[in-house]
C-alpha cells in the first residue's frame, strides 16, 4: 500500500491516513488514584503499548458497501470508533464526508422513567439531531415503532422487544450518509428483522454508504463489493469481497 | 415506503483542520443545545417523577436543613432573629454548589459508556449538570421568600443583582466540575473521594455561621485561600446584605469564577480526547 494517498476526492465518503491508535495497557490494572500516586512515588507506573490499528490507510467511495473482516480483536471496533469519531487516534488523518450513524446499541441512553415519547427527544439529540429535525420525524418513529398507547407510559412498562424497536425506530429514523452495521439486527421477532432489513436496503438503494463488520463469510461476500481483512491492527488484504473472503477463510481454517 | 430525507448537517469532518479543542468543543456544545435541553429535562423529570411530593422537594429540603440548623446553631452565633434568613441565603448557594459538582460526576461515570459509542460533545453532561442546578436554585428561591416573610427580614431591591451572583456561581462550579470530571474519567474513585472533601469544604467555607468567625483565625487566611468564598459571598451580599457588593467583592468573584472556569475548560478539552482510551 501506497503512503502516498492522494487527497479526498469528492465521491470518497471515509478517508483515513496513517491510521495508528495505540493504547496504552498498565502492567497492572491501576484504577484508583491513590494507587496511581503510591504507584507514581515508587516509580512503578509501566505501561505495555498496544497497537489496536497500525498506520492504516483506507479510502472508501460514496454508495459503497464495504465489508470490514477479522478475528477478535484485530481492531475492528477500534476502527469503527475512529471513522464514527468516538476515538481520536493516536496518530493520522480522519476525513469524513456526512453524517455517521452509529446504530447505537439498541436503547443505549434510554431512561426507565421517561415515557416513551420522552425518550426519542432524548435519544434523537444524544444522535445529534435537533428539536425541529426531531419533530418532523415523530409521527414516522412511532408508526415504525408500533408501540401505540404505550408510548406515553415509563419505559420500564416496556417489553424489550417494545425497546428495542423504539430504539431502531429512532436511529433509522433519518438516513445517515455513512451506515455502520455491527452485526445488530439479531434482534426482535421475525417481523421486526424484516422491517429492518428493508430499512437497511432502501439505505443502500438511497446511495448510503455502508460498513459492515461481521464474523460471516457468506455475508460479506454476498452484500459487499469491497471488504478489507484486519490482523493485530494491520490491514491484511483489501479488494474484492470474494477475494477478502477467501483471504479469511484461509486465515481462520488454515486453508 | 417511509421517504427518508437527507439529515440537514452534510458536513466534512477533517481532523487535520480541527482548531483548537477548547473552541473545537465550545462550538459543538453550541450544535447540541438541544440535547442540553433533554438533559436537563431528563433530570428534572427522573427527579421529581416518582415521589408524591414532587418538585416541593427542592424547596422542602432547604427548608429542613435550615430549620435543624437554627434550632441548633441560632443562639451559639448570637444572630438570633435573622439567621435562619441567613441561612437559607447561604445553603442555597452551597447547595448549588455541592449538588452540580456532585452531579457532574455521576454524569460523567454514566455518561462514559454513552462516549465508547456515539460522538457527543464530551462537556455535554457537565454543563447540563449545571444546567439543573440553576432550573433548582430558581425554585428554592420559593421557600427563601417565604422565610424572608415568615422571619420579616428585610429583602432588598438589589436581589435584582441575584442573576450575576449565579451566573458567577455557575461559572465557578462548572470550571470545578469540568476538573473534577477529568480526573474521575481516569481515576473513578475520585467519585468516592470528593464528598469527603465537600463536608470539609462546607465546615471550612461561611456557610452556617458569619465570616467573622473566621476573620481571626489564622489571620483569615481560611478565608482568602478558599476560591469558593467570594463566590458565595456576592450571592449573600446581594439577598440577605442587602446592599451592592463593591467593585473589589464584584472583582474577586468575578475574576475567581471566570478564571475556574477558564481553566476547567481548557484541561477538560485537552484531555477529553483520551477519555475513550480508559475503558
Amino acid at each position: 500500500m501506497s503512503n502516498l494517498l492522494p487527497e479526498p476526492q469528492k465521491d470518497t465518503a471515509i478517508f483515513l491516513s496513517n491510521i495508528s491508535v495505540r493504547y496504552r495497557l498498565p502492567n497492572e490494572k491501576v484504577a484508583t488514584l491513590k494507587e496511581y500516586m503510591i504507584r507514581l512515588i515508587q516509580g512503578k507506573v509501566r505501561y505495555n503499548s498496544f497497537m489496536a490499528l497500525n498506520d492504516v490507510h483506507l479510502v472508501v467511495k460514496k454508495g459503497e458497501i464495504f465489508g470490514i473482516l477479522g478475528r477478535n480483536g484485530a481492531g475492528k471496533s477500534t476502527m469503527l470508533k475512529v471513522i464514527s469519531r468516538v476515538l481520536t487516534p493516536t496518530q493520522g488523518r480522519v476525513w469524513i464526508n456526512g453524517a455517521v450513524s452509529p446504530l447505537l446499541e439498541l436503547g443505549a441512553g434510554f431512561h426507565n422513567e421517561l415515557t416513551g415519547m420522552e425518550n426519542i427527544l432524548l435519544n434523537a439529540t444524544l444522535l445529534g439531531h435537533n428539536r425541529k429535525e426531531i419533530k418532523q420525524k415523530i409521527p414516522e418513529i412511532l408508526e415504525f415503532a408500533d408501540i401505540g398507547d404505550f408510548i406515553e407510559a415509563p419505559l420500564r412498562t416496556y417489553s424489550s422487544g417494545m425497546i428495542a424497536r423504539l430504539g431502531f425506530s429512532v436511529a433509522t429514523a433519518w438516513r445517515p450518509d455513512i451506515l455502520i452495521l455491527d452485526e445488530v439486527l439479531s434482534v426482535g421477532d421475525a417481523a421486526f428483522t424484516q422491517k429492518c432489513t428493508e430499512r437497511m436496503r432502501s439505505f443502500r438503494e438511497s446511495g448510503a454508504t455502508v460498513l459492515l463488520v461481521s464474523h460471516s463469510i457468506d455475508t460479506v461476500r454476498s452484500l459487499c463489493q469491497r471488504a478489507l481483512l484486519l490482523e493485530h491492527g494491520n490491514i491484511l488484504e483489501i479488494g474484492s469481497a470474494s477475494e477478502v473472503s477467501e483471504k479469511y477463510a484461509h486465515l481462520i481454517f488454515g486453508k | 415506503m417511509d421517504n427518508l430525507s437527507t439529515p440537514s448537517r452534510s458536513t466534512i469532518y477533517d481532523s487535520s483542520k480541527q482548531r483548537n479543542s477548547a473552541i473545537e468543543e465550545l462550538r459543538s456544545i453550541f450544535q447540541y443545545r438541544d440535547l442540553i435541553f433533554q438533559l436537563i429535562r431528563r433530570d428534572l423529570v427522573t427527579r421529581y417523577k416518582r415521589s408524591v411530593l414532587g418538585i416541593l422537594w427542592t424547596m422542602l429540603n432547604p427548608l429542613g436543613t435550615m430549620l435543624i440548623l437554627s434550632v441548633v446553631f441560632s443562639q451559639l452565633f448570637n444572630m438570633r432573629g435573622t439567621y435562619p434568613a441567613f441561612i437559607i441565603t447561604n445553603l442555597i448557594a452551597w447547595n448549588f454548589f455541592s449538588q452540580t459538582t456532585v452531579a457532574s460526576l455521576n454524569a460523567m461515570l454514566w455518561g462514559s459508556s454513552l462516549f465508547q459509542r456515539i460522538y457527543l460533545p464530551r462537556t455535554s453532561f457537565v454543563v447540563s449538570a449545571i444546567g439543573t442546578g440553576v432550573v433548582n436554585t430558581l425554585l428554592a428561591m420559593v421557600p427563601l421568600v417565604f422565610i424572608y416573610w415568615v422571619t420579616r427580614s428585610p429583602l432588598h431591591a438589589t436581589i435584582l443583582f441575584l442573576p450575576v451572583s449565579l451566573f458567577l456561581l455557575a461559572a465557578f462550579s462548572l470550571g470545578v466540575s469540568l476538573i473534577l470530571s477529568t480526573f474521575v474519567a481516569f481515576f473513578p474513585d475520585v467519585a468516592e473521594m470528593y464528598p469527603i472533601i465537600l463536608t470539609a469544604w462546607m465546615y471550612l467555607t461561611p456557610i452556617i455561621y458569619p465570616e467573622e468567625l473566621l476573620a481571626n483565625i489564622f489571620n483569615g487566611w481560611l478565608l482568602r485561600l478558599n476560591p469558593l468564598f467570594p463566590v458565595i459571598k456576592v450571592f449573600r451580599i446581594v439577598i440577605f446584605d442587602g446592599k451592592v457588593p463593591t467593585l473589589t467583592e464584584w472583582g474577586m468573584a468575578a475574576g475567581i469564577a471566570l478564571g475556574t472556569l477558564l481553566i476547567g475548560w481548557i484541561f477538560f478539552t485537552q484531555n477529553s480526547k483520551s477519555f475513550a482510551y480508559h475503558v
